[in-house]
């Protein structure tokens, strides 16, 4: 056995897992509220800060003030609140629920390469030759954690709302499954790294100027791939159950869908599910249309740690951009009706997505065989 | 034994106990509680498959079947009315006939691993193309047609459904 592949493999997915994604998902709620804040015109939270702090020079008052401690407050908050099970659930499903919903979400970030490499190990935790496939296969389970928790609760609304989810994920995983489809015919590759190292050389595919060397075959095909992005953006809003797309959810109707009889971290958990699925979405986006670790001017695979951790910056900085847009969306526009949102997902997106495949298809066909 | 080999047998061990315990589940009689050990069934089974370098099948076998036929079973498990199902008894017919078939398939198996001498003799592994480039290859070069009329039948399915499921053809 290769136990230094075993102890590097162990200490990335402990790096990914606890000092970028469990933090990134903290301070996501805290970027949502500030956010929200700004386009209110309200201040957003500020009280929370610790004793001595505001002590400190220069930094000290943006500490204070920012609300930068809130999301340990919330999580403390979220711990010491009474766990109240009704006694009329399901008790298995009930506690099975919110932690199905966590995994698959903290699951996807493994195919995911966000970076080159730091020394020589290369920045994803498993470098698979189907890696969108897993990716999708993972993300189809996540529906579980949702469908289990209405049926848990053992009660009418969150079934409702479980029952809307499950409709509404399936939908959407087709039209999300067939707009990556051109991506991949233009890589000629399911692995993620082989699409991001192709990126970065021949042009991102939704920006195809970012190009190491220019190509006429990334412009003719850019329309193509912005159609594909389109879908996999707003597909990936109703994955991910945002707003316009939160159905499941919708308070007017449902209570609170299907976390309405959870309390304390239990539903903190469906909580940080939802915006741990978010990071995964937007990691997605990244990798699959927006060149993923690479800039024009950094397009080789690092071989130095400062290059390494220059290419992790730049993935978590255009991850971060997805991030702002997910939560800017959210607070902008109102919420799909139920039948505008089957409607929109099978009878637009779906035959889209299959034109966009054919014409993708055909536009290679004939460049390749000049 | 390498690491695979014991991934082998957790990864079978589970496959079997879940199988088990969807038919015949001494704690609960719940058809959801059936559906979810299948589900668990289905992702062991693509362990398998991982082990035997099929990464395209384990993939798309989560995909498919856990992660989309599954849940519509789910789906209509949950809507059905459960009590009836729960209250119902084992009928002895049923259970007979069922486990005598289950002792058919053991008794092929277990004469094809005693009589059959070609197992006994020492075989070559056969080079394992599990990718999606090799299947693709093998399926629209060797078997075109097969794979063609598959999806004629697909479509066909398809089709039958929308007008099953139509309330009133105009």
């Amino acid at each position: 056995m290769d136990w230094n592949f075993v102890i590097f493999s162990t200490l990335k997915i402990l790096c990914v897992i606890f000092l970028a994604l469990m933090p990134m998902v903290a301070y996501a709620v805290l970027a949502e509220r500030k956010i929200s804040a700004f386009i209110q015109d309200r201040v957003g939270p500020n009280r929370v800060s610790l004793p001595l702090i505001g002590g400190i020079p220069i930094i000290g008052p943006f500490l204070t003030r920012w609300g930068v401690w809130q999301p340990m407050a919330d999580g403390l908050k979220a711990f010491l609140k009474e766990d109240f099970t009704p006694n009329y659930v399901r008790k298995a499903y009930f506690w099975l629920a919110p932690a199905l919903t966590m995994t698959p979400a903290f699951l996807t970030i493994a195919v995911i390469p966000f970076g080159s490499n730091l020394g020589n190990q290369k920045m994803v935790i498993a470098d698979l030759n189907v890696g969108i496939l897993y990716t999708f296969g993972i993300v189809s389970l996540g529906v579980y954690g949702i469908v289990l928790a209405g049926y848990a609760s053992n009660s009418k609304y969150p079934f409702l709302g479980g029952i809307r989810s499950t409709a509404q994920m399936i939908s959407y995983e087709i039209a999300m499954g067939m707009s990556v489809i051109p991506v991949f015919l233009v890589a000629g590759d399911l692995n993620l790294s082989k699409i991001v190292e192709r990126q970065a050389l021949e042009g991102w595919f939704a920006l195809p100027f970012m190009a190491q060397q220019q190509t006429l075959m990334s412009y003719l095909l850019w329309p193509c791939a912005m159609i594909s992005f389109f879908i996999f953006l707003v597909s990936a809003f109703a994955e991910t159950n945002r707003l316009p797309f939160d159905l499941p959810e919708s308070e007017t109707e449902l209570v609170a869908g299907y976390n309405t009889e959870y309390s304390s971290i239990k539903f903190a958990l469906f909580f940080m599910g939802e915006y741990a699925n978010m990071i995964a979405a937007s990691c997605m986006m990244v990798t699959l249309f927006f060149g993923g670790w690479s800039l024009p001017g950094l397009a080789t695979p690092a071989n130095t740690i400062l290059a390494g951790l220059l290419h992790i910056g730049v993935f978590v900085g255009k991850m971060l951009v997805f991030m702002v847009l997910f939560i800017w969306v959210r607070w902008m526009l109102p919420r799909f009706r139920y039948d505008q949102l089957m409607d929109l997902g099978w009878r637009r997106f779906v035959p889209l997505a299959l034109a966009n495949i054919l014409v993708t298809a055909t536009v290679l066909l004939l460049l390749n065989s000049k | 034994m390498a690491a695979q080999d014991y991934l082998f047998y957790i990864f079978a061990a589970l496959t079997l106990l879940c199988g088990l315990l969807v038919v015949v589940n001494p704690f609960s009689r719940n058809p959801v509680t059936s559906a979810m050990f299948l589900v668990l069934t289905i992702v062991s089974m693509a362990g398998l498959f991982v082990l035997l370098h099929a990464f395209f099948l384990a993939a798309v076998q989560i995909l498919v079947y856990a992660g989309a036929v599954m849940v519509l079973f789910l789906f209509v498990i949950m809507l059905l009315d459960l009590k009836e199902e729960e209250r119902r008894k084992i009928r002895l017919f049923g259970l007979i006939t069922g486990l005598l078939s289950v002792l058919a398939v053991l008794g092929v198996v277990l004469k094809t691993y005693l009589v059959d001498s070609r197992l006994s003799a020492n075989l070559q592994p056969p080079t394992i193309e599990g990718g999606t480039a090799a299947l693709g290859t093998i399926l629209f070069k060797n078997y075109l047609l097969p794979f063609e009329i598959l999806s004629l039948l697909l479509l066909v399915a398809m089709v039958g459904v929308i007008l099953l499921s139509k309330k009133d053809l105009k």
